[in-house]
């Protein structure tokens, strides 16, 4: 059970709804990874008002939570637009918060990402920014109303895992109320136990479920790894040491004379 | 047995010969004035079951594995069997593993082989996969070289027919894709160029991978090149848009710099069909068998599809009704 924004949910996965080799897949997907949100894409589909609409009514038939997103905006206005009709769409004042600074790394843009996200929350949305490990932009979009964090491990879709574990560990330390959800860059459900392990809340992923060769059995095993991970965080783990400790002690050992 | 066939699309064609070479009185009705405008006429063209594998699942193979031998009995002269070869950038050499360990069929070839057999990419790519078995058909010649032989065989093509208001038959095969009433349905936009140019190629359909923007360029006659395909969750069949073209011609140019100076002869956008698996199928309802949801396996699906549905209309009775059942290939999982 997590809880997020008063909700309680289920699952600490979330997962994204593109790139799958069909929706019918995409369903199975869902309901194997035992996910409770889900994001959804909304820019490309408006190129006729509603034209999206029957891909959205399969992702509302999922029975899950969406999360919509502003995928691709790359400028404030943009993402705002988008949000705006996020929330009459699916009827949430939820929205994953993207605004992309660089059309090759889809690094986030945080200086206007802190600005549409003041402008958002302004305007009552619950915003999940998706943002860097960075804390300065990380405590200024708190300060902008944000709830809840969105930081990358990685570029998207890159599934390079988490690429700085320091900045990371520091962003968890420095919030520790916070829900902190790793976006972005995961590639295989180690990396996902990983960042659980670190403390983070939850991990949304999409590309390293869409595109394994079985979506359906990476999806349940991203599910069972945000699990794991997650209780070895709660169940204390062992630091590193330096010298070799023997499991049985020589000391206290029966003794056959 | 008189049949009347809705929508003069690839399904509706190929469905048209598996009924008139089996004995019906076969009439096509087609709500536009001629062949085209349809997503057939936007098509691709590739008969590629092996690549496809790579994102769709296995019935596509199996089904779509004997289209080629099928056009090239039905349309001689149309198919070139010349196999698909598959490439990409050196810094995008993970995604040429991920297609090769998601599909069959194919053999690996070295920057040798490939200037070799495309003499135009010689030095631009380094490794890639042929798929030998495959094949590609220019769609619009395909579509008019079945109506011909369909003429010819004393089908009879009615366009500007809403075929609603045409009754008298014994059994009528709904071919009319998005336009048909079923909620399960939805569309798939893709958008694609043609570009002619004297600078560039090629012998066989070429697919360039790329982590976000996949692209294929096949050749067609008087040195023009189809590339496509945007796969975009919408049914707007609006004009395209700038990012896409964008996208498409970014690809066609990463591919061969030649295409940057080549002509844009043509935009087109067409709607695909899609059941919610991306899988066809063939059912039968009262009277009507439809043919519907072959997602962006048209040309390479259809032949299969329509001998289903000549099989539905041909095992049962003409004085029965026919049950209500699905032949279509439904996922397992």
């Amino acid at each position: 059970m997590f809880e997020l924004l008063g909700t309680t949910l289920p699952s600490r996965l979330l997962l994204g709804t593109a790139q799958y080799p069909s929706p019918a897949i995409l369903a199975d997907a869902v309901k194997a990874s035992g996910t409770s949100v889900v994001t959804v894409s909304l820019r490309r589909e408006m190129a006729g008002g509603r034209a999206g609409e029957k891909f959205w009514s399969l992702i509302r038939s999922l029975g899950v939570r969406i999360l919509p997103n502003t995928a691709g905006c790359h400028s404030v206005k943009e993402a705002v637009t988008t949000a705006k009709m996020a929330r009459d769409v699916f009827g949430t004042s939820w929205i994953k918060l993207e605004v992309i600074g660089n059309h090759d790394t889809l690094q986030p843009d945080v200086f206007g990402l802190v600005e549409a996200a003041r402008i958002l929350c302004e305007d009552g949305f619950d915003v999940f920014p998706y943002t860097t490990d960075d804390l300065v932009v990380a405590e200024r979009l708190l300060e902008g109303g944000c709830k809840v964090l969105m930081p990358w491990c990685a570029p998207i879709g890159s599934a390079l895992g988490p690429v700085n574990v320091m900045a990371l560990r520091s962003m968890r330390g420095h919030l520790p109320g916070v829900p902190l959800i790793v976006d972005a860059g995961l590639g295989r459900p180690s990396h996902a136990a990983n960042v659980m392990e670190l403390g983070f809340d939850a991990v949304l992923l999409n590309t390293a479920v869409a595109r394994a060769a079985d979506p359906v059995g990476m999806a349940r095993a991203f599910g069972k790894a945000v699990d794991a991970g997650r209780e070895a965080f709660s169940s204390g783990m062992l630091e590193p040491r330096d010298v070799a400790v023997p499991s049985t002690p020589t000391i206290g050992r029966a003794v056959f004379s | 047995m008189r049949v009347l066939v809705q929508g003069a699309g690839v399904a509706g064609l190929t469905a048209a010969f598996e009924l008139a070479v089996r004995g019906a009185t076969v009439t096509v009705a087609e709500i536009r004035h001629a062949l085209g405008g349809n997503a057939s006429w936007f098509a691709g063209g590739m008969l590629a079951p092996w690549c496809e594998r790579e994102s769709a699942e296995q019935p596509v193979l199996d089904l779509g594995r004997d289209a080629a031998e099928w056009w090239e009995a039905v349309t001689p002269g149309q198919v070139t069997r010349a196999g698909t070869l598959v490439v990409a950038a050196p810094r995008d050499a993970g995604e040429l593993e991920r297609f090769a360990s998601r599909t069959s069929g194919h053999r690996r070839v070295d920057e040798d082989e490939i200037a070799l057999r495309e003499p135009d990419l010689a030095g631009r790519f380094r490794r890639g996969l042929l798929f030998p078995d495959e094949a590609h058909l220019d769609p619009r010649q395909a579509m008019a070289a079945v109506h011909d032989r369909l003429s010819a065989m004393g089908v009879e093509f009615r366009f500007d027919a809403d075929a609603r208001h045409i009754s008298g038959f014994d059994r009528q095969i709904d071919c009319t894709g998005m336009a048909t009433d079923d909620d399960r349905l939805r569309g798939v936009r893709g958008e694609m160029l043609i570009l002619r140019t004297p600078d560039v190629s090629l012998s066989r359909p070429v697919r360039l991978l790329h982590p976000r923007f996949p692209l294929y360029v096949v050749p067609r006659a008087d040195r023009r090149f189809m590339v496509g395909a945007t796969m975009i969750e919408s049914h707007s069949g609006g004009p395209v848009t700038a990012r896409s073209m964008i996208e498409l011609l970014g690809a066609a140019c990463a591919l061969h710099p030649a295409f940057g100076e080549a002509e844009i002869v043509e935009t087109g956008v067409g709607v695909r069909p899609a059941f919610p698996d991306n899988l066809p199928r063939v059912e039968a309802r009262g009277n009507t068998v439809a043919i519907n949801g072959l997602y962006r396996h048209g040309f390479l699906l259809a032949p299969a599809m329509a001998r289903q549905a000549a099989d539905l209309v041909f095992n049962h009775d003409g004085t029965k009704e026919l049950a209500h059942e699905t032949v279509g290939q439904r996922r397992s999982a």
